[in-house]
């Protein structure tokens, strides 16, 4: 098949489908014979066989169960190392160790469709991202909108945009082409058309199209009044481009939901929900 | 004035679609009709009396697998209707649904065949069995039972009164997360009704938790110390222990949500402080235990039925009971696996994803030692046994995906995909839907009097099996494909069509299954002088239950039995022990009462009113309940005496 989790078209996508087939080999070498003998006994022990033994007392012995419990524990033991190593190899806050500078990608769910901002570059997308082959993509997201989980399968591991939190994921394409990214996480009527075109092109391609997005004359510029319009709730968004965008826009929306004027909170990190490692403001 | 009656429940709330009208029409006429033979066949007092009114557990468990039978056509409609939208939900074509019905369905699909079809199945089969096999005449608390029914049954029609009533059901999921379930992304009625259902079938189930876990503890025949109990009866021990440690935290979210929606509190707002994630935490500290309350007890079910069809006794006793223990207490320390994209850092997912892997060696021993049970015995391939292999092979598969997904870099690739979806349903239909399938067809006979027929038992099994695998493998491709679930729609170019197509028709096969159950039902009523139980022990069974006559009288046990031993009515029958001279004594058993009905009316009521903010019936509902409660407790006199002589005789004429 072609897409997906088994087309992987990065690192971390490539680590996780090898992951996937280590782990499904493992637990076969345990759940194949045993099925054999389930089949096996079946047959064998079945009402019509009188040749068979038949033994109703036979209930084992204490030996008998340690190997019982000793099979599946070693097998669970080998998974616990490997699920140990690999979930800290593949955290996705982790930095894609490369000789290329990362590029950072601010991503902002609402609702429904991505809102992208490029830091360094001074532009903004919707429902579309470009970036450079071989370079680490570092995304930050946050949500103005219902938790939603940001997943290019291709490229590998998800992770949810939440308001007033931010998470962090690092992905990279390792070739040249163009992937769907997606919403996994239900968040209201405009979930299933909540998608995106990640195009990885080449490093001149990418400079490229970052100098016509920042061309002011055929893209609008995201201000904040922009934004409120952008943000109303709107199903099915073609792909949108902003050649600049207010630089409070980003940190605006991630505190638009810590400081209350209900409450007449402080704005601050105090008022930020303590329980979210990689947190940062 | 107007909205003080009716609060916010206006003509405008009333059904309008195409589905509320037709699910109403659907009811009234069922309803009609049901009414209509009811009156037809002078039954009404026989219902009222015989039944509904009643406190005798077979009555109840009879009462309970009815109505989650019901439930079940209403959770597998949903099912069709999911399938069919998105089989032809693709390019240019948006189906026949549009989103939010869409996503009202798959809630309401979730909520119902858990919280109505398997735990109303389990309580339906507990209700049935625990007391025979434990030697009991009762359970501790009968008026609670009763109340748990009834709570259990009004949790039922709230859940299925927006097609009447109106108003719309939650489109947020089974679980209704927040922000999304919150006031400001889902204004209307739906995920109150769904508070409300889960709130009044919650109590009922903490009730029927507290109930059954007494009675195992407290009511066993004399001689049955803990280490001979037979295994359903441990595994149900433990699924209630699981039942009372969490569900008051499911009662506890599900109400701090409604206070945030009603109250415009903030425990769960992204605003003002409140933590959304604290209630995903807190769902699932309730969530993942739940899967195992539905499962664990169908593991017991399976243990019977190999022991049973073996000839032998379950293999590894002790360490089958290690392991129902283990995995109870490892269900509490997964909960996190549920959402390992939230971002809590490499050291906290990869604990929880290690505890999840543990729970798997419990599982694999238990696997193990059913395999051992069959080794040297004489298999006899009934229709629970043919249920018992396809679990163990299903089950097989649905673990390793399950395992699978409890590695955090895995499941950064399959959360929230089909293949979760896929492998969820291959853990609950294989443990505990063919559990429940096995349980009733191995139990008929001791409660009904008859054996169901077997040939037509085969063809559904089949069926089902074939049906299940057409619908969820295609599931498990989809999911590694990218295909996220809960889509009403997908664009052509994803290719996602064929798999959905296949997987419809696997839905087809199953509602064949479901049919020829039916059938089978059926056609074992019409013909069951032909399979008549006239032993008391037609599967040459094992445990006390199958000691007493079948079907069973409604005080259980004429003399109740005594045990020195795991399987002592086996040992009895292979000793050739002859009856003894019996001496039969008084029986102190529960009255009918109308109290729990009552009970459930008015906590319905509340309900209803917290919904539709209709602040006096708000205050009957809250005065009735109470007040019910005051004159149960001072009614002196629910129990009555059944002469020895009675028993005498109407075990003379059996």
């Amino acid at each position: 098949m072609s897409g997906g989790v088994f087309d992987p078209q990065g690192p971390i996508a490539l680590q996780e489908r090898n992951l996937i087939i280590l782990v499904v080999v493992i637990m076969l070498c345990v759940a194949i014979p045993m099925l054999i003998l389930l089949y096996t006994f079946a047959w064998k022990y079945r009402a019509g066989n009188k040749k068979a033994k038949y033994d109703p007392e036979h209930v084992g012995s204490a030996w008998r169960q340690l190997v019982w419990w000793a099979i599946p524990a070693v097998v669970i033991v080998v998974i616990a190392v490997i699920n140990w190593q690999s979930t800290h190899a593949l955290d996705p806050y982790k930095a894609i160790p490369s000789s290329n500078p990362p590029l950072t990608i601010q991503v902002v769910a609402l609702q429904w469709k991505w809102l992208f901002i490029y830091p360094a570059q001074g532009i903004a997308t919707v429902n579309y991202i470009q970036f450079p082959v071989n370079t680490p993509i570092h995304f930050e997201l946050t949500a103005d909108a219902p938790m939603s989980s940001f997943w290019i399968p291709e490229l590998g591991s998800q992770i949810y945009a939440m308001a007033a939190m931010q998470t962090q994921l690092d992905l990279e394409a390792s070739s040249i082409g163009e992937y769907t990214g997606k919403d996994t996480e239900i968040n209201g009527a405009g979930y299933a058309g909540m998608t995106f075109l990640a195009k990885s092109t080449s490093q001149a391609d990418f400079n490229a199209w970052v100098v016509s997005v920042q061309d002011a004359g055929t893209y609008p510029a995201l201000d904040l009044n922009t934004y409120n319009t952008l943000a109303e709730p709107s199903q099915n968004n073609p792909p949108a481009y902003y050649s600049s965008y207010d630089k409070d826009l980003y940190n605006t929306i991630l505190m638009k939901y810590a400081a209350s004027a209900a409450t007449g909170t402080v704005v601050g990190t105090s008022t930020m929900p303590a329980d979210m490692p990689g947190m940062q403001m | 004035m107007i909205h003080f009656i009716f609060g916010t429940l206006t003509w405008d709330a009333l059904p309008h679609v195409w589905y509320t009208i037709g699910a109403t029409a659907s009811i009234a006429v069922g309803g009609l009709f049901f009414a209509g033979l009811l009156t037809y066949y002078k039954r009404w007092t026989w219902l009222w009396k015989e039944w509904l009114t009643s406190t005798d557990p077979k009555k109840i468990g009879i009462m309970y697998i009815v109505m989650a039978s019901l439930m079940f056509f209403r959770g597998a409609l949903d099912a069709a209707m999911i399938w069919l939208q998105q089989s032809i939900s693709v390019g240019s074509s948006q189906g026949y649904l549009d989103a939010t019905h869409f996503q009202q369905i798959f809630t309401a699909h979730g909520d119902i065949m858990v919280f109505f079809v398997a735990m109303g199945f389990f309580f339906g089969l507990m209700n049935l069995i625990i007391p025979l096999q434990i030697g009991s005449r009762d359970l501790a608390f009968p008026f609670l039972n009763s109340l748990g029914f009834w709570l259990y049954v009004a949790g039922a029609v709230f859940i299925n009164m927006f097609f009447v009533i109106g108003g719309e059901f939650a489109a947020s999921g089974w679980l209704s997360l927040p922000p999304l379930s919150e006031i400001m992304y889902s204004p209307g009625t739906g995920v109150d009704y769904w508070v409300w259902s889960l709130q009044i079938s919650g109590l009922g189930t903490l009730l029927g938790g507290i109930n059954f876990l007494v009675t195992i503890l407290k009511m066993r025949v004399k001689g049955m110390t803990l280490m001979k109990m037979p295994m359903f009866t441990w595994t149900s021990l433990c699924s209630m222990a699981l039942v009372i440690v969490s569900f008051p935290v499911l009662t506890a979210t599900t109400a701090l949500l409604w206070l945030d929606r009603f109250f415009g509190m903030h425990f769960f707002t992204t605003t003002a402080g409140g933590n959304p994630m604290m209630y995903v935490n807190l769902i699932w500290m309730w969530g993942h235990p739940e899967v195992y309350i539905l499962v664990i007890p169908a593991f017991g079910i399976f243990s019977e039925v190999v022991a049973t069809f073996s000839g032998k006794r379950i293999f590894g006793y002790v360490s089958m009971v290690c392991a129902t223990i283990c995995i109870t207490l490892l269900s509490f320390l997964v909960w996190l696996h549920h959402f390992f994209t939230m971002g809590a850092g490499a050291d906290v997912d990869a604990f929880f994803g290690i505890m999840t892997g543990v729970i798997a060696i419990p599982t694999a021993v238990q696997i193990f030692n059913w395999i051992a049970t069959m080794f040297r015995g004489r298999i006899r391939f009934t229709t629970p046994m043919m249920y018992f292999m396809g679990f163990v092979s299903l089950f097989t598969f649905g673990g390793m995906a399950g395992v699978l997904l409890s590695v955090p870099g895995a499941d950064f690739e399959l959360h929230n995909s089909l293949f979760l979806v896929a492998h969820f349903h291959t853990m609950i239909v294989s443990a505990a839907l063919f559990g429940i399938f096995a349980g009733i067809t191995y139990w008929c006979p001791k409660v009904m009097g008859f054996k169901l027929n077997e040939k037509i038992g085969r063809w559904a099994f089949w069926l089902w099996i074939v049906g299940f695998f057409a619908s969820f493998v295609p599931l498990y491709i989809l999911g590694f494909m990218g295909a996220t679930r809960r889509l009403d729609h997908y664009a052509a170019t994803t290719g996602y069509q064929p798999f959905f197509i296949i997987a419809g028709i696997g839905i087809c096969i199953i509602a064949a299954a479901a049919l020829v159950q039916v059938w089978q039902a059926i056609v074992s009523i019409k013909e069951r002088k032909q399979n008549l139980d006239t032993t008391g022990d037609p599967w040459d069974g094992r445990t006390l239950e199958w000691s007493t006559r079948s079907p069973v009288p409604f005080y259980n046990f004429a003399v109740l039995p005594e045990v020195d031993s795991r399987d002592a009515f086996w040992k009895a029958k292979k000793a050739g022990k002859s009856a003894e001279p019996v001496k039969y004594e008084d029986v102190e058993l529960p009255k009918n009462t109308a109290m729990a009905i009552y009970l459930s009316g008015f906590v319905f009521l509340f309900g209803f009113a917290a919904v539709w903010h209709i602040g006096w019936l708000a205050a009957v509902g809250l005065v009735g309940s109470v007040a019910c409660v005051i004159v149960r407790s001072f009614d002196e006199h629910t129990e009555y005496i059944l002469p020895a002589a009675d028993i005498e005789k109407m075990e003379k004429m059996a």
